[in-house]
């Protein structure tokens, strides 16, 4: 009984040390993690990639009339919806919305712009390589903002066609192209789009990349700003004192997200988004058509017409390089989507790409019990993180937080 | 009095299990690449066909982007293997994902250097570069290693 004493006491004394070993915080940053977080700060974010695709892309005039055109109700089939409706200035440019809603309701999360410039693939599933393309979307999706490429075509020429002369050449006649025309759009719009000839369509299409091409111009104004986290990382990359700055409850959680929260596995880089697709196992939303995410936008990119490759694109043969060597991917594209950017995701709820979550707790809880999948598989395992270490977690992301909240450009 | 022990001893043994419990989940998720991972850069392939020596055309490799790498091949004597074929593919071992690219030769540089473009590493941690050598001597292979 006595030696079982000893052992059992010695067991105790050992797990609690070793308890005190797993869950103690450590006060300094070994050089790995001073690395890891140094990468994650807003100053090492590279400037503005140029967009080989959009000759208008740093243009003035084009940001200029990409942002009157960016809040134009009138690009909408019901005169109420424009691009600034689902990507609100004072929200992150996004909703708040678990789905976007245009004239109708989207199967998918709106979501925010900032950075978006530095991504390669644009929406959930990557299905457009450049903002111009984005852009073009939703204005001929039914439950957006439900018009067709001879609708804007029209528009520009009535109401931008001055505007629209100074950056890309006068407008061709589009007199004989009737008021509405896409292939996108079913029924008589379709007809209407099969009955034009090549050079009508060319034409109309030409006109609907430029406003692409216009609006990201002022989408590449809208770029992630400076948080309490990056004040942070410029003090320690100075090796200053950063006392103060975060919480030790934030702190904590910094030290969580480089290590064993595993998050950088997909939000690294000053972005906090690899640009690249994930499935993490996220629940289906009932009543939604499935959703397979990356597999199918893979080959929808590829075959956009306004894709980087495209007869509308400005770019040079060689200057699509993401396009061209773009993996088919394979099984592990099933429900795979891009992770958005954490930068300001505290105060985007809800989360997921159909907004399956409606807290940022709840997504952390998500990640720490790695649920499986509904289709395809999740890369995640369980992390096994405390309660006290999701809530350290979820206080560190509130420090990604836009110091400066409010419009932006 | 025995079964009081008993009791205590089951009593005593949640921390400890817990403990354990948290320790292994820890080091799963932390699995560091093996301690005696050949990282070198230039290596005979795995049936000694060829050797193979590799360049990255980014000092340090940075992630999310996208550059090139110069292969080069050569006989095990050390002279230039030219016109080979050359397929690039990877991973990360750990994560059971392949690279978020399809690299390719893009130009055979002559004198046994092969310009290989496309390459791109997305996440932190230990991947792997395979390449699949198919010249006059054969096809043969040969993986290296990266930790970023």
């Amino acid at each position: 009984m006595r030696a079982s004493t000893i052992i059992v006491s010695t067991l105790i004394v050992g797990s609690a040390m070793a308890a005190y070993w797993i869950m103690a915080p450590q006060r300094t940053w070994t050089d790995e993690e001073t690395k890891l977080v140094l990468s994650l700060g807003l100053s090492n974010l590279p400037p503005l990639p140029a967009d080989p695709s959009n000759a208008v892309a740093d243009d003035p005039d084009a940001a200029s009339l990409g942002k009157a055109l960016f809040f134009d109700t009138r690009l909408s089939a019901n005169n109420e919806v424009s691009c600034g409706s689902c990507h609100a200035p004072e929200k992150q440019f996004q909703d708040d919305l678990p789905r976007a809603k245009g004239v109708g309701v989207t199967a998918r999360r709106t979501m925010p712009i900032a950075g978006t410039a530095y991504s390669p693939w644009l929406f959930w599933d990557g299905r457009k390589d450049s903002q111009w393309a984005q852009a073009l979307g939703p204005l001929e999706s039914g439950v957006e903002h439900g018009t067709d490429r001879a609708y804007v075509a029209h528009l520009i020429h009535t109401h931008y066609a001055d505007q629209y002369a100074a950056l890309f050449g006068p407008m061709p006649s589009l007199d004989q192209i009737p008021e509405h025309a896409s292939p996108n759009v079913l029924g008589a719009v379709q007809d209407d789009w099969h009955a034009l000839d090549d050079t009508q369509r060319d034409a109309v299409n030409r006109i609907f990349a430029n406003v692409g091409k216009a609006i990201a111009a002022y989408e590449r104004t809208i770029t992630p700003q400076p948080s309490r986290f990056d004040a942070y990382v410029d003090r320690l990359a100075a090796g200053e004192d950063t006392s103060g700055i975060l919480s030790p409850q934030e702190e904590d959680g910094l030290r969580i997200f480089v290590s064993k929260g595993e998050c950088t596995k997909c939000h690294n880089g000053p972005l906090l988004t690899d640009n690249y697709f994930h499935n993490t196992g996220v629940a289906a939303v009932p009543g939604l058509p499935e959703d397979l995410g990356r597999i199918v936008g893979t080959d929808q990119v590829q075959a956009d017409l306004f894709n980087c490759l495209g007869p509308y694109s400005d770019a040079g043969p060689g200057d699509c390089i993401e396009l061209r060597y773009q993996t088919k991917g394979g099984h592990e594209m099933i429900r795979a989507y891009k992770p958005p950017s954490l930068r300001g995701a505290a105060s985007r709820s809800p989360y997921m790409h159909a907004g399956q979550i409606a807290t940022l707790g709840g997504v952390l809880i998500h990640y720490n019990t790695a649920p499986a999948a509904p289709g395809g598989h999740s890369e995640l395992e369980p992390l096994n993180l405390s309660t006290k270490e999701l809530a350290s977690l979820e206080a560190f992301l509130g420090s990604l937080d836009p110091i400066l909240k409010g419009d932006q450009p | 009095m025995s079964n009081l022990i008993t009791r205590r001893h089951l009593l005593w043994s949640v921390p400890v299990i817990l403990v354990a419990a948290a320790g292994l989940a820890v080091t799963k998720m932390m699995q560091p690449p093996p301690e005696d991972l050949d990282v070198s850069l230039s290596k005979p392939t795995d049936r000694g066909l060829y050797i193979a020596s590799v360049a990255p055309g980014l000092a340090p490799i940075v992630i999310g982007t996208m550059h090139g790498w110069v292969i080069q091949i050569t006989t095990p004597e050390g002279l230039p293997v030219d016109h080979a074929t050359i397929a690039v593919d990877g991973g990360m071992p750990q994560h059971g994902h392949g690279l978020p690219t399809e690299p390719e030769v893009s130009a055979d540089l002559g004198e046994g250097r092969y310009q290989v473009d496309g390459m791109k590493f997305n996440m932190p941690g230990w991947w792997v570069v395979k390449l699949s050598v198919n010249g006059p001597a054969g096809e043969d292979t040969a993986t290296f290693n990266l930790v970023l």
